[in-house]
């Protein structure tokens, strides 16, 4: 159930590029023909399937506080998490690196379509954004780690497809000079966007989508009132050594 | 500016306007859209690129002739992870609350298109201090933009400015609030962004024909 339940939230409510705005420029740049949105879009599907859960395997085994313990208890207390970035890129640059061979292998004329940005992928923000989130949201297994990439995948390719679909009817509508490429596609994207907001409430009624908002004003408040407390307290003790 | 020949000059000013990394490059725009709801955030944000992307450029420039070019990609993005890993101690050291707010957009620093874009299109192929300015260009450019989506999301979405309440007390009804003027809660969401970056685009194309591309 809880595989089901990432599995749609990661593709519907927190879409890489309508929610969070991941991989937008691989997403603007490679979306004029569905033919090529299609390919670039199961490549990254591929690469988060892969890369999510090794992410996964090394933020568990090596980089979290306490993750060394594996190798004897004095390496109980290391905490190497600033170290994430380095390898969570180094992974994902190798596992790009290896789709690209085997694309090149088994579909040349894949390979020759998707030309520059397969390299690309390795600085698509979709993928790092993804082990990132993975890591932040603090997934618990390596099955969820896998649903949650394939999920966050799919959500991209369901975006960039849509758009690319879109902006080939567009061709044939009368856009204003000024707008026209790079300025009607984000506000449609804006557009699709909102739409995509309506998908929050899918899984929770949306309560759950409201309740965390006000919780952390209510933190910030508390904090702010301790604050002006301490203050007050303050002047007191020096009125008090005043008088 | 006696220090500036006029060629580097224009390395400076191009990508401020004609060139901008984000209207006309369509480089780094994810991090340019999910962070603007604030303000403050925006300019932390373009601070960071401002480092990022000037240290970057200067290393990469140094390097250029050592680096071999099969291995380039892994070479750039480590040095980049490396930069950015500072940026972010010194955000979690001095401004905690500020680089939860962030949360994983200061590491997607890393895969922000623009840097690797600077490293590949000219720090490659350009000596140190050139690349230095195109650097600091592209990234002021970068963060004009920010700032200015950020200024307008605030301002129209909780009438804040950096969280002074400049268009008055919406609740006690003073300043623009007493006539009846209400925050329109929408800028503060994500769609809002791309919207408000599509109508930038829009202002700078219809002022420089030139830009226009075909559809």
């Amino acid at each position: 159930m809880e595989h089901i339940e990432l599995f749609f939230k990661s593709i519907f409510i927190d879409n890489m590029v309508f929610a969070t705005f991941l991989g937008m420029c691989s997403y603007l740049a490679v979306s004029k023909k569905v033919a090529t949105a299609v390919g670039l879009g199961a490549a990254v599907i591929f690469v988060l399937a892969v890369t999510v859960p090794l992410n996964w395997l090394l933020d568990q085994y090596i980089l979290q506080e306490g993750a060394l313990s594996w190798l004897g208890a004095e390496f109980a207390q290391y905490d190497l998490s600033f170290l994430s970035f380095i390898m969570f890129i180094a992974t994902i640059a190798t596992m790009v690196q290896l789709v690209e061979i085997i694309v090149e292998k088994f579909s040349p004329s894949l390979y020759n379509s998707l030309g520059i940005f397969l390299p690309l992928i390795a600085v698509n923000c979709a993928i790092l954004g993804g082990s990132l989130f993975m890591q932040s949201r603090e997934i618990p297994t390596l099955g969820l780690a896998l649903t949650y990439g394939v999920g966050s995948g799919i959500g991209w390719f369901l975006a960039i497809l849509a758009i690319a679909a879109i902006r080939e009817k567009i061709r044939y509508s009368s856009v204003p000079p000024a707008l026209r490429g790079l300025g009607i596609t984000f506000i449609i994207t804006g557009l699709m966007a909102i739409g995509f907001m309506s998908f929050g409430g899918m899984l929770t009624g949306g309560d759950e989508e409201a309740a965390p908002a006000p919780k952390v004003e209510a933190v910030i408040e508390k904090v702010k009132k301790s604050e002006k407390k301490q203050v007050k307290k303050d002047i007191a003790i020096n009125t008090k050594t005043i008088k | 500016m006696g220090l500036l020949s006029k060629k580097d000059a224009v390395l400076l000013t191009d990508p401020l306007a004609d060139n901008n990394p984000i209207t006309i490059q369509v480089l780094g725009i994810c991090s340019a859209l999910a962070i603007t709801a604030e303000l403050k955030a925006s300019i932390v944000m373009a601070i960071s690129v401002l480092f990022v992307l000037g240290l970057g450029n200067v290393v990469i420039s140094l390097m250029r002739n050592i680096i071999p070019s099969k291995i380039r990609i892994i070479v750039q993005l480590i040095v980049v992870a490396t930069l950015v890993i500072i940026v972010d101690l010194v955000l979690k050291a001095y401004a905690y609350e500020l680089s939860k707010t962030l949360s994983v957009f200061v590491g997607l620093i890393i895969t922000n298109c623009i840097i690797m874009g600077r490293f590949e299109a000219f720090a490659l192929a350009n000596g140190p201090w050139r690349s230095f300015l195109d650097g600091i260009g592209n990234a002021v450019g970068y963060g004009a933009i920010l700032i200015a989506v950020g200024f307008f999301r605030e301002l129209l979405g909780s009438g804040t400015l950096l969280g002074y309440k400049v268009l008055g007390d919406s609740i006690e009804k003073t300043g623009l609030y007493a006539i009846g003027y209400e925050d329109n809660g929408f800028m503060l969401l994500s769609p809002m962004a791309l919207i408000v970056v599509g109508i930038i685009i829009w202002i700078q194309r219809s002022r420089n024909a030139t830009l226009i591309e075909e559809n």
